[in-house]
């Protein structure tokens, strides 16, 4: 035959010494190192042999050794080409690949045997070939050569071992030329071939799809065997193909027919012992079968008509008391619920979907519960009836059971039963594994949300978790729930009762201590007032919530946002207790914390004591009612619940040339129009809002000190937003931005007080200028009492916000800034007088100017 | 090394049907055949037998035999067969000391390849006289044999015991 010729060429130049072309670099490399001694071996010891001793090895290194020993016996004994013994190595050496050592250097030897006309080196041959063997070896070709001789040899079982290496290792170049002889073997009368050659056209359909419609032909008969062993190999050709494409899809759409009948046959026939498995005829056949109709019924109304019948006499007529019979439930489940079948079908495959959960087997629990979850969308009333059995698999001690049974949960929770699933869920919550809380806690929350039956309920639930499982709530939690709380006026008593309870048991949760401190803050006078009309109100003193909040700050266990969240409420409770001294000094010592956020806060409550304590009510205000935003806004109540402002620290000290306007705009945009408008008496309807400089001036320069300097008639009167502590932002409040192109000028200098201009365009208005006044003081005293005023012409508007400081110092080492709003609606050129009074070494000073050379691109 | 690499790349090409294919282990689940191995592992983690439906380095395989032995041996009685394992799942099932491991694809019936795994098992009891451990030792390449005779491709090829049987012993007096 030409092709044995044409091996026998190609083998011979390595039975003759190592051909380059062929021989694997390890081979090579250990060529160097051999040793002529070692190549004069007695007869290598046996496979038996070989694995005992291995066996006997006692640890990892001594086994190591021995196998490199045999291997390099193995080696020499592969190069002196001896070929009794061949077989014999092959096998040790597959041995030892198993045991996870390197054996590649066999491959040339695997096909070496392979060749052999003796069974028992082919057998093993093969089996290297399979375990040694991958795709990307020169050698494949001459494996395609072997195989393709063994394919066509007279016995079947060399034919048969062929075959199952192609099936199991056939790269795409060796399927491309070994699919003729593949196809041929279909369409043998030798069913041992057959059904090897069935799986092995699967593979090379895998493969190479394009070779699918060679195959095409040969399954015309393929059905009408009656060796079950074939018809099963048959289905699952079948079955590749349709997968791979639609055309194939459609053409044995005709097969339904015909498929049905075999299921028919195989439920209705008695006892047939060879393929029988615990008394239910070829599950397996069974099982492949209803798998390649669910792909054939698919979307297809005609087909999916056709086995509705019979889909529902396996549901029916299949034994379900040993694991194969569930099987096959279960595969007809999956195939009941992929076509178009009847109502009435799917409710009966998820009623024994449901019958499934009550097995004692928890596999089969398993498996419904993964399918359930599957169809929960679609068949939500045939589901929702299993529910308390979905419930009741919580408890299971399978976690993977245990999860699908949550998920399944949560998925079942509606408005009717949201009660009595929550009790459930919120019960499973405080007994599961650590793994399964954050998921089941933000499955509560989501439910929670969606379903509520009332306010008070959702408190309480989403309460429920903080205290069971606070340390694994995802970290949004806490602004969502503090904004719930918010919007609840009715319920705020109650709320911060529950909370500061649960304070006094456990403060280890931190999500649960922010909230609380967060509540007592806001609502402290409700708690001590004891005016709870939902429960048994408490007794607490002022004192005890004090301790309380006071205890937060210095516990181990608070982190240091916890801290903040409790120093906030502290200061915010000096305007709801009467023990403001306490308050105070409790501020006071935290202003030299380590904790850099926490002194910062702690300075600014300070300043705000010390300087400000005329705004501190109206800035310590109760928070208004937050509007709900889309994306379930956690960012903006982080920043309006006063906790985060973590870049004013670098900001502290603004360079003499800051222009922080734009940004009080911002802040000011940020607290939204609805709230500012009611404080500004002016009928500029543009301008947002007028209290930003308060803000700066609460958060600029603290080591100066003075009060607001009163605007001059034309300006507009301003008072602040009740809640300006609460509007602060993580925005960068004092950020340079230059005085985009307008040049800056000297407004007026003398005795030694300086006062520079510079300009800004109020972004969304051009119409209004925004001039930052700098004054600085190059006397040896500084200025106190300092008072900035300016007036303008009737067509213009101006608007005066308040100083950094009402004192200037001394030798040109500090800047008092104010910012006015000039609009400016006819672009006219722009004029101001300006009035100045201010103390001076012990004398008062006033001065009045007149400002003209405003430069064009300010008012134009 | 770059051999390796190479051939990497060659072999996530031409394991993949059309659709993407990310690495060589990611196996592509949708489309393929269902068993992607079978293991039989002792307690201790020695491999018995190792038939793989997909190719992979070496390298992989012992990795993948290692996170299989890990993934399976810490479960006990009263936990499920079934282990998710990277994105397919593992249906196993232990006899004594060892455990029996197919990987499939995740939409694969579970309970059907457990019971293609106890086939099995019944088989190899047949076949070698109430098997045991060391059995599958000795004759690790007769193992193979078997997985031969009753898996192809990665599908399952016949279910019958004694069909099986009978061609097992022809095979052994060739």
């Amino acid at each position: 035959m030409a092709f044995s010729e044409h091996w026998h060429i190609r083998t011979f130049p390595f039975s003759l010494g190592p051909d380059p072309s062929f021989s694997v670099s390890c081979y090579h490399n250990e060529e160097v190192d051999m040793t002529k001694s070692q190549l004069r071996m007695p007869a290598p010891i046996r496979l038996r042999e070989l694995i005992r001793t291995i066996r006997t090895a006692r640890t990892q290194a001594e086994e190591r050794e021995m196998i490199q020993k045999e291997c390099a016996a193995i080696r020499s004994s592969f190069r002196e080409e001896d070929n009794t013994y061949r077989c014999r190595n092959v096998a040790k050496l597959l041995y030892m690949h198993m045991l996870g050592y390197p054996a590649h250097f066999g491959q040339l030897e695997c096909l070496k045997l392979i060749a052999s006309q003796k069974f028992t080196d082919k057998r093993i041959g093969y089996l290297g070939a399979m375990l040694l063997l991958d795709e990307r070896q020169d050698v494949h070709l001459l494996m395609t050569n072997c195989i393709k001789n063994d394919l066509n040899h007279s016995t079947q079982y060399v034919q048969g071992l062929a075959l199952c290496t192609l099936g199991c290792m056939g790269s795409s170049e060796m399927c491309r030329d070994l699919a003729g002889e593949v196809e041929k073997l279909l369409k043998t009368s030798n069913s041992y071939l057959r059904k090897k050659a069935a799986l092995c056209a699967v593979h090379v359909i895998r493969k190479v799809p394009e070779l699918m419609e060679m195959f095409l032909p040969a399954t015309k008969n393929l059905l009408s065997e009656k060796n079950h062993g074939v018809l099963h190999t048959s289905v699952v050709l079948l079955t590749e193909m349709c997968e791979r494409s639609p055309d194939m899809l459609t053409h044995f759409r005709k097969l339904v027919p015909q498929l049905v009948r075999i299921l028919k046959n195989l439920i209705m026939s008695g006892y047939s012992p060879e393929h029988d498995v615990s008394g239910i005829s070829d599950p397996f056949l069974q099982v492949r079968i209803l798998r390649l109709l669910r792909i054939l019924g698919k979307n297809d109304d005609d087909s999916s008509e056709a086995m509705n019948d019979i889909l529902a006499q396996v549901a029916t007529n299949t034994e379900t008391s040993k694991n194969v019979g569930n099987a096959i439930l279960y595969e007809t489940v999956l195939t009941i619920m992929d076509i178009k079948s009847e109502s009435g079908l799917r409710v009966l495959a998820i009623n024994i979907l449901g019958r499934f959960l009550l097995n004692n087997d928890k596999n089969i629990r398993y498996v419904a519960l993964t399918s359930l979850l599957k169809t929960v969308q679609t068949d939500h009333n045939a589901v929702q009836r299993h529910r308390s059995t979905i419930v009741d698999c919580l408890k299971d001690l399978d976690v993977s059971i245990k999860r699908r049974a949550m998920e399944l949960s949560f998925a079942l929770v509606n408005g009717n039963n949201i009660r009595g699933m929550m009790k459930e869920l919120l019960y499973f919550l405080d007994s599961c594994d650590p793994e399964f809380k954050a998921d089941c806690a933000s499955g509560v929350f989501l439910a929670a949300e969606k379903y509520a039956p009332s306010k008070r309920w959702h408190i309480d639930t989403i309460m429920r978790v903080l205290t069971t499982a606070g340390s694994y709530v995802r970290d949004d939690s806490v602004p969502n729930l503090i904004q719930l709380i918010t919007n609840s006026v009715e319920m705020h008593a109650y709320t911060v009762q529950r909370l500061y309870k649960a304070l006094l048991d456990d403060i280890s949760q931190q999500p649960l201590v922010q909230v609380a401190s967060w509540c007592i803050g806001e609502y402290g006078d409700l708690l001590v007032s004891g005016q709870c009309e939902e429960e048994e109100p408490i007794q607490v003193t002022e004192d005890e919530v004090l301790d309380v909040l006071e205890g937060l700050l210095v516990s181990n266990l608070s982190t240091p946002v916890t801290r903040g969240y409790s120093l906030t409420a502290i200061m915010k409770l000096s305007t709801r207790f009467s023990s403001v001294n306490r308050i105070k000094k409790v501020v006071s010592i935290y202003g030299s914390s380590i904790d850099v956020e926490l002194q910062q806060r702690a300075v600014e409550y300070n300043a705000l004591f010390k300087k400000y304590d005329h705004m501190r009510p109206a800035l310590l205000e109760r928070m208004p009612i937050m509007e709900k935003t889309a994306s379930n806004g956690p960012t903006e109540i982080v920043q309006t619940n006063g906790e985060t402002e973590p870049s004013t620290v670098e900001a502290k000290h603004p360079p003499p040339v800051t222009q922080p306007t734009n940004q009080a705009n911002d802040l000011l945009d940020l607290l939204g129009g609805n709230d500012v408008v009611p404080v500004i008496q002016t009928t500029i309807p543009t301008k947002p809002a007028s209290a930003g400089g308060e803000l700066l001036d609460l958060l600029g320069d603290l080591s100066l000190s003075g009060g607001p300097a009163p605007a001059p008639p034309p300006s507009v009167p301003t008072s602040q937003p009740p809640f300006l502590l609460d509007g602060l932002t993580s925005q960068p409040l004092f950020n340079d931005i230059a005085a985009a192109g307008i040049p800056s000028m000297i407004a007026y200098n003398k005795n030694g007080l300086k006062i520079d201009f510079t300009f800004e365009r109020a972004n969304p208005n051009p119409n209004i200028a925004v001039i930052t006044i700098h004054a600085t003081n190059s006397t040896e005293a500084e200025m106190t009492d300092f008072v900035f005023q300016a007036a303008v012409p009737k067509t213009f508007q101006l608007q005066l916000l308040s100083p950094s400081s009402n004192v200037v110092p001394a030798l040109n080492q500090g800047t008092v800034t104010q910012v006015i709003r000039v609009l400016n609606p006819q672009k006219q050129q722009l004029r101001m007088r300006i009035k100045l009074t201010y103390t001076h070494k012990g004398s008062a000073v006033q001065d009045l100017a007149e400002v003209n050379n405003f430069p064009p691109q300010s008012w134009q | 090394m770059a051999d390796v690499l190479l051939s990497d790349s060659q072999k996530a090409e031409s394991l993949s049907p059309p659709s993407a294919v990310t690495g060589g282990l990611d196996m592509n689940s949708s489309l393929g055949q269902s068993i992607r191995f079978i293991l039989i592992q002792n307690r201790a983690g020695k491999t018995r037998l190792a038939k793989w439906y997909m190719q992979f380095d070496d390298d992989e395989k012992q990795k993948l035999i290692e996170e299989v032995h890990a993934v399976v041996t810490v479960r006990d009685a009263k936990h499920t067969n079934f282990v998710e394992f990277r994105n397919f799942k593992i249906i196993y099932r232990r006899y004594a000391g060892l455990y029996f491991c197919i990987c499939v694809d995740v939409t694969d019936n579970n309970l059907a390849y457990l019971e293609a795994i106890h086939n099995f098992v019944e088989v190899l009891n047949e076949y070698f006289h109430n098997v045991c451990e060391l059995d599958l030792v000795f004759n690790f390449y007769k193992v193979y044999t078997v997985v031969d005779e009753m898996f192809l491709a990665g599908e399952i090829r016949e279910t019958s015991q004694t069909k099986v049987l009978k061609q097992l012993l022809m095979l052994q007096s060739l």
